[in-house]
């Protein structure tokens, strides 16, 4: 109990929503993402920006055990990820799901609220009403029996927003919800982030318009394949910090990660 | 002689259809309801796993389940039991098909082979080996292998009553399953990335689907045949998508389609012992598929053509519309054929082929189409009638026309000499929530139905087609 002296590393507070410490990342066993080592406190709106390749998705999907990591640990409101589920809300690229799938908008939404209703059980007109009003607050509410090939993809970006409101959890992933949307759209989104703010949550978004980072974002992520800045807008988002992200990557850092691939195990 | 061979042919087996109809033969009776449920349960799965986008996984264990049945036969011809035991021979059939799948699954992860190719190797090998162990069954002193090639091709009548309630019991509990799991289904199906992140068992879900795939697969062997089970899997699913957009639906509609080709086909070869009932089986799926592709409510290729005819001829009733009123709009009342006192308005039908550069056969078509919505009245050809409700409507036509041009040329910075042709494309498809959109980016301009003028000389396009006159 005596004898050591505190860790030189900083403490993991339970009461932030999300803590990661020392996380890399493997894909084919080849690193994607370094050691990376942030907390995340309650009720802010956070960028994560970098350039293609720089490990934006995959440090989401990480976190949400969608990817194996190599190391380290991941802490949700101060438990592992598995046990606080129902706290977190994802918002998938809208690319990865084939829109043609013989479902309505509200169908989708209403598998926001699954987790809740449990196996086997049928959706009560309960959920079916959050569901509903989840849409509402997306302006989507017109278009709740639509078969979700014939919305526009701004649409079909405010449906997937509309299943993680319909989750109501407390700690938000979204991952590109901007990319490709109209401005009536973006619009409805920053409105909702800004909502969400508001009620205490804390909403985690890979974003790639640079021009907007500081007026949507109160914490920003700066990601290469290493964590190169994270913190209050303010202070981090500087053109210093933009040029380490952006300025070319790290070669001994892609050198380091394909000799880990090549190495027999 | 030949003639009394030629009545036999065509002799119509009534006594068997009684029979049938009359559901007076136990065995029959029990291998229908048992094809019935099959096809239910085929079409339920199926949806899923198309949907899924894995159900070439189906092709797989009813191959792959070959050598399991000849396998399971011989073993108890050696131990000295008749060898046909059905349920002996589909257990056998489980496994070799569940290990078929885990060849695939093995080759897939620890080689570096894509999946189709692994599902070719595995099917193909496992269904060789199949076949040579047959060639032995055949030369084997004791039992006699006949029979075992109606699991190739499918046979009912071959079925006994008890088969017939085993194929029954196992397609009516996989449909429950399948009824209880079907939010679990959905939710994996359309997006399992989401499905795990909000903590549900994807590998789990996906083995049940499979599991189910497999069940229902070996049950069907003797109905089907190992070689079109696949299509019973998958036509039912693939065809119920061409009349419905709904999950739900489509499982339900795929379930009767299955039901209806495997009763078809199990009825059929109940009366003709000799036709193979899984070749009927797979037919009807086709005929209902090319049904379904033509005339499928959704997606169906005859529906999409006539509701684009549609669209296209609406298209030209808009322009001939727009076209009288701004001829009207232009020159005044005076101008026209105006006659006093019935307050409609009466262009020439020559003016009007001239503004459109239609011919004139075409522009009659058009305004008999015209006249049918009430728009138009023909009683003074060749001078058009313009109705009151014509008018309102031309109104509206012409006003949406306009908006779309001057927010062209003022936002999207289009040259007004080409304006025309782009508003021509968007002004049918506009809809009230984006007129009123176009109102607001119109500021001081509107107010209420207030029509704003052309954004260019209406004149240029008439004296051009004035000048050529009509066709």
């Amino acid at each position: 109990m005596t004898g050591m002296p505190a860790v030189s590393r900083h403490e993991h507070s339970p009461a932030h929503p999300l803590a990661i410490h020392d996380m890399t990342v493997a894909y084919h066993r080849k690193p994607v993402l370094w050691d990376v080592d942030f907390d995340i406190p309650e009720g802010n709106l956070v960028g994560i920006i970098g350039p293609n390749g720089a490990g934006k998705s995959t440090l989401i999907k990480a976190v949400l055990d969608l990817m194996p990591k190599a190391s380290g640990e991941v802490m949700i409101y101060g438990r592992p990820y598995r046990e606080q589920s129902q706290r977190v809300a994802y918002v998938p690229q809208r690319e990865s799901v084939d829109w043609d799938f013989p479902v309505s908008a509200l169908d989708v939404v209403t598998m926001g609220r699954y987790g809740r209703i449990g196996w086997c059980r049928p959706v009560s007109r309960l959920h079916r009403e959050a569901a509903r009003s989840a849409l509402d607050q997306v302006g989507m509410a017109d278009y709740a029996e639509r078969q979700i090939r014939q919305l526009s993809g701004g649409q079909q970006q405010r449906v997937f927003l509309a299943r993680a409101l319909a989750q109501e959890a407390d700690l938000y992933f979204m991952d590109e919800p901007f990319a490709g949307v109209d401005a009536a759209t973006e619009k409805v989104i920053v409105a909702l982030l800004r909502r969400l703010r508001e009620d205490g949550k804390t909403v985690l978004v890979v974003h790639h318009d640079l021009q907007t980072v500081a007026d949507y974002f109160d914490w920003v992520i700066m990601l290469n394949m290493r964590v190169v800045a994270v913190g209050p807008t303010g202070s981090v988002f500087t053109r210093d910090n933009l040029h380490k992200t952006y300025g070319g990557r790290l070669t001994l850092l892609d050198e380091a990660a394909e000799a880990v691939a090549r190495s027999p195990q | 002689m030949p003639d009394r061979r030629n009545d036999m042919m065509v002799e119509f087996p009534w006594d068997d259809l009684r029979r049938l109809t009359g559901l007076a033969d136990y065995n029959t009776r029990v291998v229908l309801l048992g094809s019935l449920l099959l096809g239910l349960v085929s079409g339920a799965v199926g949806s899923f796993m198309v949907l899924r986008k894995r159900a070439m996984i189906s092709d797989v264990v009813s191959h792959a389940a070959l050598p399991g049945i000849v396998a399971a036969f011989m073993v108890l011809t050696v131990l000295g039991g008749d060898g046909k035991s059905w349920l002996a021979l589909l257990t056998g059939a489980l496994i070799s098909g569940l290990l078929g799948m885990a060849a695939v699954h093995a080759i897939t992860t620890h080689a570096r082979v894509k999946q189709d190719a692994a599902l070719g190797v595995v099917l193909s090998v496992f269904f060789g080996a199949g076949v040579v162990l047959l060639g032995f069954t055949q030369r084997m002193k004791s039992g006699s292998s006949a029979g075992l090639e109606s699991f190739i091709y499918g046979k009912t009548a071959s079925m006994l009553a008890s088969d017939a309630w085993l194929l029954a019991g196992s397609a009516l509990a996989a449909t429950v399953i399948c009824l209880a799991f079907f939010k679990e289904f959905r939710l994996v199906c359309f997006d399992a990335e989401f499905a795990r992140a909000q903590g549900w068992p994807v590998r789990r879900v996906d083995a049940l689907l499979t599991g189910l795939v497999v069940v229902v697969t070996v049950i069907g062997l003797q109905a089907v045949g190992l070689i079109l089970m696949i299509a019973l899997l998958i036509t039912p699913a693939v065809t119920a998508r061409f009349w419905t957009d709904r999950l739900g639906s489509m499982v339900i509609i795929a379930s009767g389609l299955g039901a209806l080709a495997c009763v078809t086909g199990a009825a059929l070869s109940a009366l003709y012992p000799r036709v193979p009932a899984g070749s009927v089986i797979v037919l009807s799926c086709s005929t209902l598929f090319l049904i379904g592709l033509l005339f499928g409510r959704r997606r169906g290729l005859v529906p999409e053509a006539w509701r684009r005819i549609r669209l296209a001829a609406r298209t030209e009733r808009h322009h001939v519309l727009r076209a009288v009123y701004e001829q009207w709009e232009q020159r005044g009342v005076q101008g026209f054929h105006a006659h006093a006192g019935t307050g409609s308005v009466l262009v020439s039908a020559g003016d009007l082929a001239a503004v459109r550069r239609w011919s004139e056969a075409r522009l009659q078509r058009v305004l008999r189409e015209a006249a049918a919505d009430g728009d138009v009245e023909l009683d003074a050809w060749p001078l058009v009638r313009l109705t009151s409700r014509g008018m309102s409507h031309a109104r509206q036509l012409v006003r949406n026309h306009r908006l779309w041009e001057w927010y062209l040329i003022q936002h999207a910075e289009v040259d007004p000499h080409h304006v025309d042709r782009d508003a021509d494309e968007i002004e049918h498809v506009l809809g009230a929530a984006m007129v009123r959109e176009l109102e607001a980016t119109l500021p001081g301009r509107l107010s209420g139905a207030e029509l704003p003028s052309s954004p260019h000389p209406l004149t240029d396009t008439e004296e051009a087609g004035w000048r050529k006159g009509p066709a």
